[in-house]
């Protein structure tokens, strides 16, 4: 039995403890990955074609780039909802605008989503930071009064295929040198993921979004900029989400007011809760949400190649939510137990 | 006159140093007390906003002033009420539901397939489809309190999980199918709920219904042991522990209590609608917290009434039939909605600091 | 060695909390390059003095000179860019990053156009700093599961690389072993050989000594003086802390018979927190429990109470043997819990006197679950006037109350539940002298009428005038056990901080 004092040794051990947990956690990612595919093959052996994994590769980009900065919120002890209509927000303004000026730059329509997007995150990032509204609130709230705007904005129509430009849509088709299995959406993907990456492992502001979410009282009495900080981190969102409607513009070959990015959120949140983030906050790796991303992904073409997809999807995602959940719950209780005993 | 108005006059042995001390000097009477305690409450903004946006409306519209007319769009939205007097339950504890809405689209879905699919009696059917509501509450409070997980993700899942179900238990199509006949349908006694009025009135059942559950359900949150668990929960559920308040048990209650009125729900828009889909209510769980919100409940919890929930409910349908009146889409009826919230949470927030 | 420069300075520190004054005309200095005791029972004032000093607390009066200019400290932020640093009790770390990490937080190490982290150069920076303070750990490690030794290490690193001139320890050994104590004091005596000017706040007598340069005894709020460790001795140190016309406190008579066990603990323990306790309280009986902060007594009580879970142990009521997994059960025992913690615990700050003075008794005052407003208006009402509570009006909130008077409600809901057994945990902490004695009076007459009670208290003299029977807890055992006759101050303080007394 272990007092006070004499309990180095314990005390080392859960050290190793709670780091090999959390190499543990990836590779259960990795494993639950394998363990989809394996039983993708079981029924349909022909699984992995190339069609279906370009498939994969496909969904990743749109979850991929988003969950990046839902990860950032959530590590902090936040949410955000509202991504989804976000997402369809600069997807239909920048689609709007190449259905009525077909000659207009991609990339600079690219460039736009992603401004509409950052400028919709940053009235999140103020209510949350400065107002003081609960994140879930405020997020919940600008879901549908992000979504009434893509509303307003389109009088309801969408944007239909013919009106997408050509060269946005290879995006999704062709990617570097010509090759079809990795279109140009996923490296933007990639760049984006590794951007990610290196904002928060290599900058202050990167490192003082863990310290808020590790410890809010201290980062407050170290001079950590909370409210800025915070009100990047959903700044950041939502450019992530604009830059997604773009990619689903090229993906879909459409935007509709009524359907895109409706409930994408869940799906997001999904992966990068699934990817290791903490919803206690405090932790989480680019390298686990985008295997949270692939797993999402793998997860609905398998269903799709299983006939079942579409509406066995919010099942999927509602499940894998409560699972990570679940298990992060345990893991942070033994830990707590094990090092002071309450 | 009794002694309580008299206040304690310190003794020379006791320096009086603290803050309350004070106000020693002025005797409040307890009915000033209270007088003054209940003008300042955060319903009286609803039941202005109530009054104005009638006024408003009324000018707006004749359509305001013809009562069947109002009271028929109130059915409309009536779930969102009955949802609402559980979720007022649950925020004045400091927690947070948000599978209502899914939940109620779960019950639906299930009484159509009991009903059609299995052939269960329609009154068995409604007793089982109750239960289920219930079930599907008391996960959540399990979850919450046996697991120790955070109510917002536990029911941000649970949002997705239960929708989903229903999604995977009739695809996309309906009970009763879209490809029967019309003769295959739930019963008459049971369809149509919101055109059953009170005898001689134009009141509809659904409000009757609503208005009951809300006196009941208010009664037992403001004048019972249990309703003031509940507050002592929301205020600081340790010091409740401390007091020997069994909260585990209150909280799993509370979420069974939503989870059975999320079902009820669930039946009567079904009955509504003569039909249950999966996507049935998708997002209402927005307007069921704002509705609890601008009825001057604090979403940090502790505080609130079933009153304001009560009056925010009418003022939400009146503003949901201004907007339809106006010819304001659905969607951009959404956002008002949205931003309302927003405002109300702000100006809670803005109040409350005041009050400090 | 020490240099005679003046490094900081407090004159007429005047603070208070809640109408409770906590500070009184507090003058207070420190040179540079020297380990300043600062010592005194819990209360004295101690903690607040260094928050003040660190930036967290802002004195109601008084001013602070630093190297002779006066400087006003808003904010921890602006202590640290003076140069001064606050090691906390419960250290302020981040869990989920690594040891450099919680040192650099903030104000890493940049490098390169692209003004990156340099995590290179914070490692090494880490390295460096830990090998100035002597202490073996990698900065690569993960702070979570760490040993609070450590986690203290790590924050000391911390104040060392933004240059502090002047560190404030408060009770940075509660928690570390005797090994650890050297190691910590063999980096103490660097640094102030290196010129830092270090505050070092404990209750360990034989440490002040072992490591101060000179020692600053508060009292009450009240500096009683200032000493040099070498001149005097650990007797005379206990008196000044301790010494107060002890007629201002009320004594316990023993008037009345004191009869069967009530409470009887056999073997309690839990993990991490402690070991082994047995003890009883028979009716009519005040138990003291005295200890140091982190000994665990709190702990113990919340494990009685229900609000800790035990791992092995045997806990009776009435000679039966009870399980008590969450308060309620306690309560149903006649068991109750007076928290140390009175505003998150105690009270439910928002709510109305009568209100919290009901709420644990609800279910027998209104067995039909209709509350009544005239009842709980007269119930509160009845002790409102046996306990003497100057209030506005029951039903005002109990937030705008002094502390003694917050504590009187506290113990009003209590009593209302005519309980058997009864665990103070610092019954009288935080509230003036008046209501002190009004509370101690109170426990005298429970006592009579045949409660039995089991008190917690940092405060000397009320464990010497109050108890029948004296524990006595250090680091989660019970070191010494006292009757009222044995006991004496210095014995108690003796066994608490783990020395061997000479008896004279």
């Amino acid at each position: 039995m272990a007092t006070i004092n004499g309990v180095l040794q314990s005390q080392r051990r859960t050290n190793n403890l709670a780091t090999q947990l959390s190499r543990f956690r990836e590779l259960g990612i990795v494993l639950f990955l394998v363990l989809v595919i394996v039983g993708a093959l079981a029924v349909e052996p022909g699984f992995l074609n190339p069609f279906n994994i370009r498939s994969i590769l496909l969904w990743v980009p749109l979850l991929m780039v988003i969950a990046m900065g839902e990860m950032m919120v959530i590590i902090t002890r936040g949410i955000d909802v509202s991504v989804g209509s976000t997402l369809g927000f600069a997807g239909i303004v920048v689609g709007m605008i190449f259905r009525d000026y077909p000659d207009f730059n991609i990339y600079l329509g690219t460039v736009l989503g992603i401004l509409l997007g950052a400028m919709l995150g940053a009235v999140n990032g103020a209510l949350i930071a400065w107002v003081r509204v609960p994140p879930i609130i405020t997020t919940l709230g600008t879901l549908s009064a992000f979504r009434g705007l893509v509303f307003i904005v389109s009088g309801g129509r969408q944007v239909d295929p013919n009106h997408v430009p050509t060269a946005l849509i290879r995006w999704s088709q062709i990617g570097p040198f010509g090759i079809q299995l990795v279109p140009w959406a996923v490296i933007i993907a990639a760049i984006v993921a590794v951007l990610a990456h290196l904002f928060l492992h290599f900058t202050k502001s990167g490192r003082n979004v863990y310290a808020i979410g590790g410890n809010p009282d201290a980062a407050q009495l170290r001079g950590i900029p909370v409210k800025i900080t915070t009100f990047l981190v959903y700044a950041i969102t939502g450019a992530m989400a604009g830059l997604a409607g773009i990619l689903y513009a090229s993906r879909f070959g459409f935007v509709n007011p009524g359907e895109t990015g409706v409930g994408f959120e869940l799906t997001v949140i999904a992966a990068v809760v699934i990817g290791g983030t903490n919803v206690f906050g405090g932790s989480g790796t680019v390298l686990g949400v985008a295997l949270g991303c692939l797993l999402l992904g793998t997860i609905n073409v398998a269903l799709a190649v299983l006939g079942i997809a579409a509406t066995w999807q919010l099942a999927v995602y509602g499940f894998v939510i409560l699972l990570a959940v679940t298990v992060d719950a345990i893991i942070q209780r033994e830990l707590r137990r094990a090092t002071t005993g309450e | 006159m009794t002694t309580e108005q008299s206040p304690r006059v310190p003794s020379k042995a006791m320096p009086v140093t603290g803050t309350g001390d004070a106000d020693v000097a002025r005797p409040q009477s307890p009915a000033s007390e209270r007088l003054r305690a209940t003008l300042v409450r955060p319903e009286l903004v609803t039941v202005a906003l109530l009054i104005l946006a009638f006024v408003v409306g009324a000018v707006l519209s004749p359509f305001f002033l013809d009562a069947p007319f109002l009271l028929n769009y109130t059915s409309l939205f009536i779930e969102v009420g009955i949802m609402a007097i559980g979720m007022t339950y649950i925020i004045i504890s400091g927690n947070i539901d948000l599978s209502v809405a899914s939940a109620l689209a779960l019950v639906g879905t299930v009484a159509g397939i009991l009903y059609f699919d299995l052939s269960v009696p329609m009154g068995l059917t409604v007793i089982l489809s109750l239960a289920l509501g219930a079930i599907l509450g008391w996960i959540n409070g399990a979850l919450v309190t046996r697991m120790k997980l955070p109510a917002l993700a536990v029911t941000l899942a649970t949002l997705a999980f239960y929708r989903g179900v229903a999604n995977i238990l009739v695809g996309d199509d309906s009970r009763p199918k879209l490809a029967w006949s019309r003769d295959i349908v739930f019963p008459d006694w049971y369809v149509g709920v919101n055109r059953v009025y009170i005898p001689g009135t134009a009141i509809p059942l659904p409000l009757v219904i609503f208005l009951v559950l809300a006196a009941i359900l208010g009664v037992v949150l403001h004048r019972t042991t249990f309703g003031r668990w509940v507050y002592a929960i929301g205020t600081n559920e340790e010091a409740a522990r401390y007091s020997g308040i069994p909260t585990q048990r209150v909280k799993l209650l509370i979420f069974t209590l939503s989870g059975f009125l999320s079902g009820l729900a669930g039946l009567i828009m079904v009955s509504r609608l003569s039909v249950a889909r999966y996507d049935h209510a998708r997002g209402w769980e927005l307007d069921v917290i704002t509705a609890v919100v601008l009825g001057g409940t604090d979403i940090f919890g502790g505080r609130g009434s079933m009153f304001g929930t009560v009056i925010a409910y009418l003022l939400l349908i009146f503003l949901r039939t201004g907007m339809g009146v106006a010819n304001i889409k659905a969607e951009s009826q959404l956002a008002v909605i949205g931003t309302l919230l927003i405002v109300a949470i702000v100006v809670s927030n803005l109040t409350g600091r005041l009050r400090k | 060695m020490a240099d005679n420069s003046l490094t900081l300075e407090t004159k007429g520190i005047y603070m208070a909390f809640g109408g409770v004054d906590v500070l009184k005309d507090v003058d207070f200095e420190i040179h540079r390059g020297e380990v300043h005791g600062l010592v005194g029972e819990n209360g004295a004032g101690k903690s607040t003095l260094a928050k003040i000093i660190a930036g967290v607390h802002q004195p109601r009066a008084g001013i602070i000179e630093l190297e002779g200019e006066q400087v006003v400290i808003p904010s921890p932020h602006v202590a640290t860019a003076l140069g001064i640093a606050l090691i906390h009790q419960e250290p302020l770390t981040f869990p989920e990053l690594d040891v450099a990490e919680n040192i650099f937080i903030g104000r890493q190490p940049i490098t390169g156009g692209v003004r990156r982290v340099d995590w290179r150069a914070m490692y090494e920076r880490a390295s460096e700093l830990l090998d100035t303070l002597g202490v073996d750990l990698e900065p690569h490690s993960k702070m979570r599961g760490m040993s609070i030794a450590d986690q203290q290490m790590v924050e000391m690193a911390g104040a060392l690389s933004q240059d502090a001139k002047i560190l404030l320890m408060d009770e940075p050994t509660a928690a570390l072993t005797p090994s650890e104590v050297e190691d910590l004091f063999a980096m103490m005596r660097r640094l102030r050989d290196q010129g830092t000017a270090i505050v070092f706040i404990s209750h360990r007598l034989e440490e002040i000594f072992e490591i101060c340069d000179r020692v600053s005894v508060l009292r009450d709020g009240e500096m009683v003086g200032v000493r040099d460790p070498k001149q005097i001795s650990v007797d005379e140190v206990i008196r000044m802390m301790v010494g107060r016309p002890l007629s201002a406190l009320y004594e316990k008579g023993n008037a009345h018979e004191i009869g069967q066990p009530v409470l009887e603990v056999k073997n309690l323990s839990r993990t991490m927190k402690f070991e082994d306790i047995s003890l009883d309280v028979r009716a009519g009986e005040i138990v003291g429990v005295a200890g140091l902060v982190g000994s665990g007594r709190t702990d113990v009580a919340r494990a009685l109470f229900g609000a800790l879970d035990i791992d092995a142990g045997v806990v009776s009521v009435d000679g039966e043997e009870v399980r008590i997994n969450r308060p309620r059960d306690a309560l149903a025992q006649g068991m109750i819990y007076v928290p140390e913690d009175r505003q998150h615990h105690g009270l439910l700050m928002s709510m109305t006197i009568s209100q919290n003075v009901t709420l644990p008794v609800l279910e027998t005052l209104v067995p039909s679950g209709w509350l009544r407003d005239r009842l709980e208006r007269e119930v509160t009402k009845e002790y409102v006037e046996k306990l003497n509570i100057i209030l506005r009006s029951i039903s005002q909130p109990v937030r705008e109350l002094s502390g003694g008077n917050q504590q009187k409600v506290v113990l009003s809901k209590w009593l209302l539940a005519k309980p058997k057994v009864m665990i103070l945990d610092e019954p009288t902490r935080g509230i003036d002298i008046g209501a002190k004695a009004e509370v101690h009076r109170l426990m005298g007459e429970l006592a009579s009428q045949g409660l039995a009670i089991l008190m917690i208290s940092s405060e000397l003299p009320e464990i010497l005038a109050m108890s029948d029977r004296v524990i006595v807890m250090r680091e989660g055992r019970i070191t010494a056990r006292f009757t009222r006759d044995e006991a004496t101050a210095e014995r108690i303080m003796a066994a608490a901080t783990g020395q061997v007394l000479e008896e004279v």
